[in-house]
């Protein structure tokens, strides 16, 4: 069986990026590329990620993006992104990554205890 | 170390907390997911095929309009449905292949024929009424990426019932031959419709295990009861009647008390036998092996652009 090179969703992680661990058939060997589409969905706010598709190319992913995501007025701005040039952190490291965000609480405004005669702060 | 992670995994479906795609999952979790939303994809893209029938015979530009919308949705559906199913490591192609080779199964609906344009409006109230009770639940499904596929899905589903039911409801106020051609299109559409849900809790083994891992959320039975109590209301305002006789409401349960469906006509239709089985599968392989050429062009093409682009860039 040959091992070939795919690319999932964004959400997978580097570790993940690249082997299959399912599927690793040649049936994939025509597939187009798979691409992340990001959507802004209102002028002032971010893009913000809407899903993902195949195409040739990003003009085909643009265009395609626009038919499935965007037929309710649902954007004003397409990026896409081919998924292989996602790179995400790994959920293992979740708890390295983010726990010592949670005994700073003196980074959080209501952490200070003010008299209520103090206005407007 | 196996018995941990099944563990922890189970306490964070237990805490409504979503599974992402890298996180651990048991195999059979996986497994049950790709099956079930290739299925769904499967039966959203199939789906497309007996409504697709009639859009050049629409009887009006507005209705035509509509049902060219409401086929794009469901090709969307489907794209949303087997992109999330990617995530859990099945390419593309390789459900296509399971599809057209009749290794994947899809919605059994979508195997009887649309015999007049009340067909459509049957469709749009009783199928994509049946599939909005489905896919409600689905909005809170364990797997992430199939939860958010669910939310952009029932978004777009609402309107799909609404165009159903104004198309009948014009029929059922027309004349003699429209409302009996409305009456037809529920006789035929509502048996069918109510074995969308699935076997009967008793004969669906899996069921359990589906609502410990909140891949389901309610059972067939429970959802199927939804339906029957929502559409035997709903047939009131069409001036229609549903075609069974022991349909009754009965002020204990609350709820409406219905017939007996023909299961033997379900697993028949299940296993390929129904009216257009071979047919909806034929289409979609033609349509697969018409399109080679324009896949292959589109692909020669992005490598000829990208190979300028990188001469250049030398
Ligand atoms: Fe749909
Ligand atoms: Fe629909």
């Amino acid at each position: 069986m040959i091992a070939i090179r795919k690319f999932y969703y964004g959400d997978y992680g580097e570790s993940k990026n690249g082997t299959a661990d399912i599927s690793s058939s040649n049936k994939t060997k025509n597939e187009w590329p798979l691409w992340e589409v990001f959507i802004r969905s209102k002028q002032g706010l971010d893009h913000k990620h809407a899903g993902s598709l195949h195409a040739a190319d990003a003009a085909m992913a643009i265009e395609n993006a626009r038919d499935v995501y965007t037929r309710r007025m649902e954007g004003l701005s397409i990026w896409v992104v081919e998924s292989k040039y996602i790179h995400a952190s790994n959920p293992d490291d979740a708890d390295a990554l983010y726990d010592p965000a949670n005994d700073k609480a003196y980074r959080h405004p209501t952490f200070y205890n003010l008299p209520d005669a103090v206005k407007h702060m | 170390m196996e018995k941990n992670l099944e563990t922890i995994f189970q306490d964070k479906i237990d805490n409504e907390i979503k599974i992402e795609p890298k996180d651990w999952m048991p195999e059979k979790y996986r497994q049950t997911l790709i099956r079930q939303i290739s299925q769904h994809a499967h039966s959203e893209i199939v789906g497309m095929l007996p409504e697709g029938n009639w859009i050049t015979r629409a009887p009006s530009l507005r209705r035509k309009a509509i049902l060219i919308a409401k086929v794009q949705d469901e090709a969307g559906h489907g794209l949303y449905l087997y992109s999330a199913a990617e995530t859990l490591g099945i390419s593309r192609d390789e459900m296509y292949d399971q599809l057209h080779t009749g290794k994947a199964k899809y919605s059994s609906i979508f195997n009887y024929p649309t015999l007049t344009w009340a067909d459509i409006g049957a469709i749009g109230w009783l199928v994509d009424g049946a599939a909005i009770l489905n896919q409600i639940p689905l909005c809170r499904t364990s797997f992430g990426p199939y939860a958010r596929a669910m939310v952009r899905v029932c978004k777009e589903e609402s309107f799909h019932q609404r165009q159903g039911f104004e198309l009948l409801l014009t029929l059922s106020k027309g004349t003699e031959q429209q409302k009996a051609m409305c009456q037809d299109a529920i006789n035929r559409w509502w048996w069918p419709s109510l074995m969308m849900f699935g076997p009967s809790d008793d004969a669906s083994p899996n069921t359990a295990q589906s609502m410990q891992w909140k891949i389901k959320r309610f059972t067939n039975d429970e959802l199927r009861q939804k339906f029957v109590d929502m559409i035997a209301e709903q047939v009131k305002v069409l001036n229609m009647t549903l075609p069974d006789k022991d349909l009754k409401w009965n002020a204990e349960t609350k709820h409406y008390d219905f017939g007996k469906i023909n299961w033997e006509e379900f697993w028949q239709v299940i296993s390929g036998n129904g009216p257009c089985n071979k047919q909806r599968l034929d289409t979609r392989k033609k349509a697969w092996a018409d399109g080679a050429w324009v896949r292959e062009a589109a692909s020669a093409y992005a490598e000829k652009k990208a190979a300028k682009q990188s001469m250049h860039a030398a």
